[in-house]
């Protein structure tokens, strides 16, 4: 064994898992969790930790794993974290835990995302109990959204002994981890739903189909219904679309739209009755994690998959792991290529992309060199269907429909970074409504800070 | 779960149903919709708000069978359930949202077409309660497939109701009365117009020779109904709307009709094979290899 190496993972082959929905990445089993295991040094100053945005003391649960103990590795993370099976597949370790491991300098990181994986995924199979609530403490508590950051605010006040009631817009409980991030990265039974059970199992009630400033506005929750304060964790869910020529066309999606309707509505699956238009030649639009989840899921309902993305390689903002991942199941890339116009045909269906090929100038604001059109460069890319990644912003209902709560330019919530405290009293925020599209664990991490600023808030008023 | 309490055939493939969610009749207002779903394996299926009962905290809907999942839908009696029911979805109608002076100030026209009749009646209904009175014109396939004729009756001003076939009312299309009424001289300062796509789209081109501003209530293909998926995006005037959260009223003479109605047509045959499946069981999954699937 290569100690400089992380111990391999075993994969679902590429061209299998091409046309399948079936996870990619097996995991570890216990033999290879705990040879992995033994690569972690122990740190005493773990920068690992820091990197953490809910601070799991990984040593500690690593340490355990060496040992074979996987049910205390399990109570270990449990202290920071409700959703591990979760974290453990779609975090950005690169730049997180693992960016920061010591291991790293020289050689590859201990691969920390994979164990605690393993850890969950054990737990799950044998059952093992988390720790148990405090006692109930009287305290009423909203939630709105049951993604990442409404799921991990709320496990975490009810583990304070907080009466929570998470409120949730769609039919299921998950946010982004249920309409989202697609069957083949992170399983909707196994490992989203059973950790949704596990944060119910805490005492947290989950009410579906309300629609927080439709069906029931914030200060109806407060004042009729006793909620004494509210975090908002609704996502960054709208979709952007580029604003070219052709974007109405039938053919034409937001990643969102075709993710909802695979994801959430299965319509993968011959049983579920909601359509979804696979198309032969698909052009997914961006390169992002979730065009990479459009794209490969295009891939697996078997068409033709481009991804068009406007940058070079080295500029793709989707993690290195999913690329390479898409790269290998066939998705092509075409890069330094930016859409102007879609083409349809005379029934108003897509019947090409015309794009330009685009080159790298000077940097701009963001770092990145500044991609510049190539004169007379048009061509068309025939495909049928077009589906545009191009990011997500927050949903105006709550903010709208919410007098004195504050948003900014972009229509994200203002809250301040350390507690979440918004512009209105009693109301906490945090997650993608707050921040704009960003990452599971960011909205983790400041739904487990609001949790705690609520708790003072609530015990001290 | 939200338990059906009553459910009534109103005419050949249309129903209405009684459903007891509390949440959405506490809140809604005319205008607004709903999104139900069945059961696990349903599709979310967005229905106007017919009427509602706050006090008895339960919503009408009224749908018309048109594919595979409002068919199943029709299968389900009172005390079935829909395993999810949520709303109220969408913007009220602008007219209800209006200052009351101003709005018993106006000569109002509600045209109402086939199964477009369930959304136009809570609005005339409120209307009627608010003391205000509002000519009212339902266009029907035929007398069979009208329906509401008595409710409407009891709330508007004065109706009038027309066939295709001729089998009942003034023969011909809601617009051949609009005209009638334009004629007779009688001015309206606003029309509300709710049916099919193709007869807004009329309506909205005579009442734009007629000068009469016109509301229309669009009724897009829709998943989440929230502004998440974007399915539903239509082009009004120079602008892209999402009929679930900017609608689903629009300016009627902004709207582009021939575009929305072609992206109506999208699933047309996904839909069209998923009611073989239901009707011929397994044997029409996933497309035979011939028909080359999509479109």
């Amino acid at each position: 064994m290569d100690v400089m190496k992380k111990v391999p993972v075993r994969e679902q082959d590429p061209a299998a898992r091409a046309k399948n929905f079936k996870e990619v990445c097996y995991g570890y089993n216990k033999e290879e969790a705990m040879q992995e295991a033994q690569r972690c040094i122990g740190c005493k100053n773990a920068k690992c930790i820091a990197g953490c945005p809910v601070s799991i003391d990984i040593p500690a649960f690593i340490g355990k794993i060496k040992t074979g103990d996987i049910e205390e590795a399990y109570q270990e993370i449990s202290k920071y974290t409700s959703l591990p099976g979760v974290c453990g597949r779609v975090c950005p370790q690169e730049s997180q835990c693992e960016g920061k491991c010591i291991r790293g300098i020289k050689g590859e990181p201990v691969s920390i995302g994979k164990l605690e994986r393993f850890v969950a995924d054990s737990a799950a199979a044998s059952h093992y109990s988390q720790p148990a609530p405090q006692p109930a403490n009287g305290h009423k508590i909203a939630v709105i959204g049951s993604g990442p950051a409404g799921l991990t605010c709320a496990g975490e006040l009810a583990k304070m002994g907080c009466e929570v009631t998470i409120f949730e817009a769609l039919h299921e409980a998950g946010g982004v981890l249920r309409y989202g991030i697609p069957e083949f990265r992170l399983p909707k039974v196994e490992v989203v739903a059973h950790e949704i059970e596990k944060v119910k199992d805490l005492g947290v009630k989950i009410e579906t189909n309300v629609i927080i400033g439709k069906s029931v506005t914030i200060d109806e929750l407060m004042d009729e219904e006793g909620y004494e304060a509210v975090f908002i964790g609704s996502g960054a869910g709208l979709p952007k679309f580029m604003g070219i020529p052709g974007e109405n066309a039938n053919g034409v999606f937001s990643a969102n739209e075709y993710l909802t309707r695979n994801n959430l509505m299965k319509a993968y699956l011959d049983e579920y009755d909601t359509p979804i238009h696979s198309g032969k030649k698909v052009a997914v639009v961006g390169g992002g994690n979730v065009a990479m989840d459009a794209a490969r899921t295009a891939l697996r309902l078997g068409a033709e998959v481009h991804i068009v993305y406007r940058r070079s390689e080295a500029e793709l903002p989707a993690r290195v792991e999913e690329v390479h991942h898409a790269k290998e199941e066939g998705i092509i890339f075409d890069l330094l290529t930016n859409p102007v116009q879609i083409h349809e045909d005379e029934n108003g269906w897509v019947s090409g992309l015309e794009c330009v090929r685009m080159e790298l100038g000077e940097p701009d604001e963001s770092g990145r060199r500044r991609p510049q059109t190539v004169e007379g460069s048009n061509f068309i890319l025939d495909v049928d269907t077009v589906i545009m990644s191009l990011g997500t912003s927050p949903n105006p209902l709550i903010s709208s429909t919410t007098e004195g709560l504050d948003v900014n330019k972009w229509k994200c919530i203002v809250a301040d970074e350390e507690h979440g405290k918004t512009t209105k009293e009693g109301v906490y925020a945090g997650g993608d409504a707050v921040t704009g599209a960003a990452t599971v664990i960011l909205a983790m991490g400041a739904g487990k800070q609001a949790a705690k600023a609520i708790y003072d808030y609530v015990t001290e008023k | 779960m939200y338990t059906i309490l009553e459910r009534r055939k109103l005419a050949d493939q249309i129903y209405l149903m009684v459903v007891h969610a509390p949440r959405v009749a506490k809140a809604c207002k005319p205008g607004q919709f709903v999104i139900v779903k069945m059961d696990e394996e349903g599709e979310r299926i967005p229905l106007t708000i017919c009427d509602y009962d706050r006090s008895a905290g339960t919503v009408t809907i009224v749908f018309q069978v048109v594919g595979a999942s409002t068919e199943r839908m029709a299968g389900l009696y009172g005390e079935d359930t829909f395993m999810d029911f949520v709303g109220p979805l969408g913007c009220p109608s602008e007219l209800v949202e209006e200052d009351l002076d101003t709005l018993k100030k106006k000569k109002i026209l509600f045209v109402a077409g086939g199964v477009g009749t369930a959304p136009v009646y809570p609005q005339v209904k409120w209307m009627h309660q608010q003391g205000i009175d509002v000519d009212v014109v339902i266009g029907a396939k035929n007398h069979e497939m009208l329906i509401l004729e008595d409710e409407m009756r009891q709330v508007a001003g004065r109706l009038y109701v027309c066939t295709d076939d001729g089998s009942y009312g003034t023969p011909g299309m809601v617009t051949t009365v609009i005209e009638e009424l334009a004629d007779k001289g009688t001015k309206y300062d606003v029309c509300v117009a709710i049916g099919p796509m193709i007869m807004m789209k009329f309506v909205c081109l005579l009442t734009k020779e007629l000068e009469i501003p016109t509301i229309v209530s669009m009724n897009p293909i829709m998943v989440d109904g929230t502004g998440m998926c974007g399915a539903c995006r239509l082009q009004v005037g120079d602008e892209v709307k999402f009929a679930c959260v900017d609608g689903p009223e629009f300016d009627g003479h902004l709207v582009d009709f021939d575009q929305a109605m072609k992206r109506q047509q999208m699933y047309k045959t996904e839909e069209g094979r998923a009611v073989l499946r239901v009707r011929e069981g397994a044997t029409h999954h996933g497309g035979c290899g011939h028909c080359g699937g999509d479109h």
